[in-house]
């Protein structure tokens, strides 16, 4: 079984992005990146099964420019058995991103194709079922447990209020939560043998022609915050605080 | 649902309502009765049970020709699918939007709330799916709507639904909530947030909340999670028990009107964002609060 990985270089979870002073972008120079925590966990997941001798070969694929190498090379680091650029310098939005991997899907065959379930930087959680729309293939999002039962994938799944399990035929889509796993940590001679392999290279031509979509970015800026308040120096102060300024009674 | 209808009246069109399910005949009748909706369109089968995102997103699709704009709850029901729908249409979704201006513009946030995107579409379908704490519940009775059955497209057979859990409550849904209360990983244990958290809950008729830690650490469910990656809440009151205050938890609860924050530590990044801050134990704060609403 080849397992498809699709993994995007995002700002670290702990930064605070700010827009950039003409309000035209934000400001991501100089800002600590790496790879999205949902695609790290959709890796993992990928490399457990082959440790499980469910899976044969893992291709990490990022879109984007020559810096998205870091990720892709991560991801090697991690295990990963090959590693694909899509070359763009275009920020692709999650239609024109489902689109490029379509066209590698077409290419590689892959049995199964495993996601993050969104990205931190655009928080869209749209490019799997895109992809599973696209490709008119069985979709499983938001994934906390996969397992694999005569080449049958039956997956756990988040559902408002709860989880419900899925079973589907290869190939599919899956989008991976947070909770499928624990990553594992990249140990430092991995990532000095990563340096030295192949990644291989894409156009976003040769796989998609047309990856434009009709949205465009107006602006962006700060969202007025809270402010912090007060403090009350006891319980009882609290809730008379909440009783006399706000009207509300526990 | 009554919020979505109140974000559709923003373009001066009909609103038809799409009831997917098995047995859907008293949804439909009683979605019929809320004010401003124009048709009830149902689709009935019995496998749309448990309905599925291949098969959803085939009903939309049948449907999308008729209106310009399609839109949903942000919820993980709406997001499994309408994605799905969007690729379909040759479309781009917009996804959790906190603001529609003219022109099919649209607010929402980016970069984990830090950021705000204004975002203008020219699709011919404009795709959403709605921040709904941000907008008005519609006008619930009062309307008189045709209810029209449609055929149902045959199931795609693409996934097929073992079972589910629903972690049922008897406590209000967290969206729903009035007060919600939300512990940290500070509680310590399960038990913790039984023994120590639950009584003041359910005194005070609030839902429970969590963080993320308190959710990986096992200490509460999943579908409590209180955040980016959890559940966004916003509701008159809203306290945060020994939660540090990340970003990604802001993130859910940042509109509520009134935030207390009982923290240990006085320099805690919660109380940024708290009307009213009580530096205190939480172990002995919240058995005090019980007590004091108690007389
Ligand atoms: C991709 C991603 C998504 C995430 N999504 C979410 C999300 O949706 N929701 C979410 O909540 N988190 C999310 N997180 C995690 C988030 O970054 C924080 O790690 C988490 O919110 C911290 O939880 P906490 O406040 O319970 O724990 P901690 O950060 O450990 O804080 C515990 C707090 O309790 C206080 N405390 C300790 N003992 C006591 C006591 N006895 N009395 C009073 N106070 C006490 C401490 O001072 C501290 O402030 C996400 C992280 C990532 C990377």
């Amino acid at each position: 079984m080849k397992i498809l990985v699709a993994i995007k270089r995002v700002q670290d979870y702990n930064v605070k992005v700010r827009p950039k002073s003409d309000g035209s972008d934000v400001d991501i120079d100089g800002i600590k990146m790496g790879i999205n925590p949902f695609d790290e966990n959709a890796l993992e997941e990928a490399l457990r099964l082959r440790e499980k001798d469910l899976a044969t070969e893992i291709t990490v694929v990022s879109i984007g420019d020559s810096k998205n190498e870091d990720v892709l090379r991560h991801g090697l680091a991690m295990g990963a058995n090959r590693a694909i650029l899509i070359e763009s310098e275009e920020y692709l939005q999650p239609l024109g991103v489902a689109k490029v991997l379509k066209g590698l899907v077409e290419k590689e065959k892959p049995d199964l194709i495993l996601l993050g379930k969104l990205a931190l930087d655009s928080d869209a959680g749209q490019t799997g079922q895109m992809l599973a729309g696209l490709l008119n293939y069985p979709q499983g999002t938001f994934v906390s447990k996969i397992e694999i039962d005569n080449n049958k994938l039956i997956v756990t799944r988040e559902i408002d209020g709860g989880t419900n399990i899925l079973e589907m035929n290869m190939p599919a889509v899956l989008t991976a939560d947070l909770r499928l796993n624990e990553p594992r940590f990249v140990k430092l001679p991995n990532l000095m043998m990563a340096r030295k392999k192949i990644i291989e290279k894409f156009k976003v031509s040769e796989l998609a022609s047309d990856t434009s979509t009709q949205l465009e970015l107006l602006e962006v800026s700060v969202p007025p915050s809270r402010k912090a308040g007060i403090k009350v120096n006891s319980v009882k102060e609290l809730l008379e605080k909440l009783k006399d300024n706000e009207g509300i009674r526990l | 649902m009554f919020k979505v209808i109140s974000a559709a009246k923003y373009w001066d069109g009909e609103v038809d309502l799409l009831v997917m399910g098995k047995n859907t005949e008293n949804v439909a009748q009683n979605a019929a009765k809320i004010k401003d909706v124009s048709s009830v369109i149902r689709f009935d089968g019995d496998h749309l049970e448990h309905l599925l995102a291949e098969d959803a997103a085939k009903i939309v699709e049948m449907l999308s020709n008729n209106y310009q704009v399609i839109l949903a709850a942000h919820s993980w029901f709406s997001r499994n699918f309408l994605p799905r729908v969007a690729a379909i249409l040759n479309v781009s979704l917009i996804t959790d939007v906190l603001k529609i201006e003219n022109n099919n513009v649209y607010t929402r946030a980016i970069y984990a709330g830090n950021v705000h995107a204004k975002i203008q579409s020219k699709d011919p379908i404009q795709l959403l799916t709605i921040h709904t704490s941000l907008f008005e519940v519609c006008t619930k009775d009062g309307g008189d709507a045709k209810i029209i059955k449609k055929d149902t497209p045959p199931a795609t057979n693409l996934t097929s639904w073992k079972s589910e859990k629903i972690n049922k409550s008897d406590r209000p849904a967290l969206i729903d909530a009035k007060i919600v209360i939300s512990g940290g990983r500070s509680l310590g244990s399960e038990e913790n947030f039984d023994k120590v958290l639950s009584p003041l809950v359910d005194k005070v008729g609030a839902a429970l909340g969590a963080t993320r830690s308190a959710v990986d650490a096992g200490y509460a469910p999943n579908e409590i999670q209180v955040g980016q990656t959890g559940v966004v809440v916003a509701p008159e009151l809203y306290m945060a028990v020994g939660v540090s205050g990340a970003n990604q938890h802001v993130y859910g609860m940042k509109d509520s009107r009134v935030v207390v924050a009982i923290n240990n530590d006085p320099d805690a990044t919660i109380f940024q964002f708290a009307d009213y801050g009580l530096v205190a134990d939480l172990f002995d704060a919240i058995p005090e609060i019980n007590k004091l609403i108690k007389e």
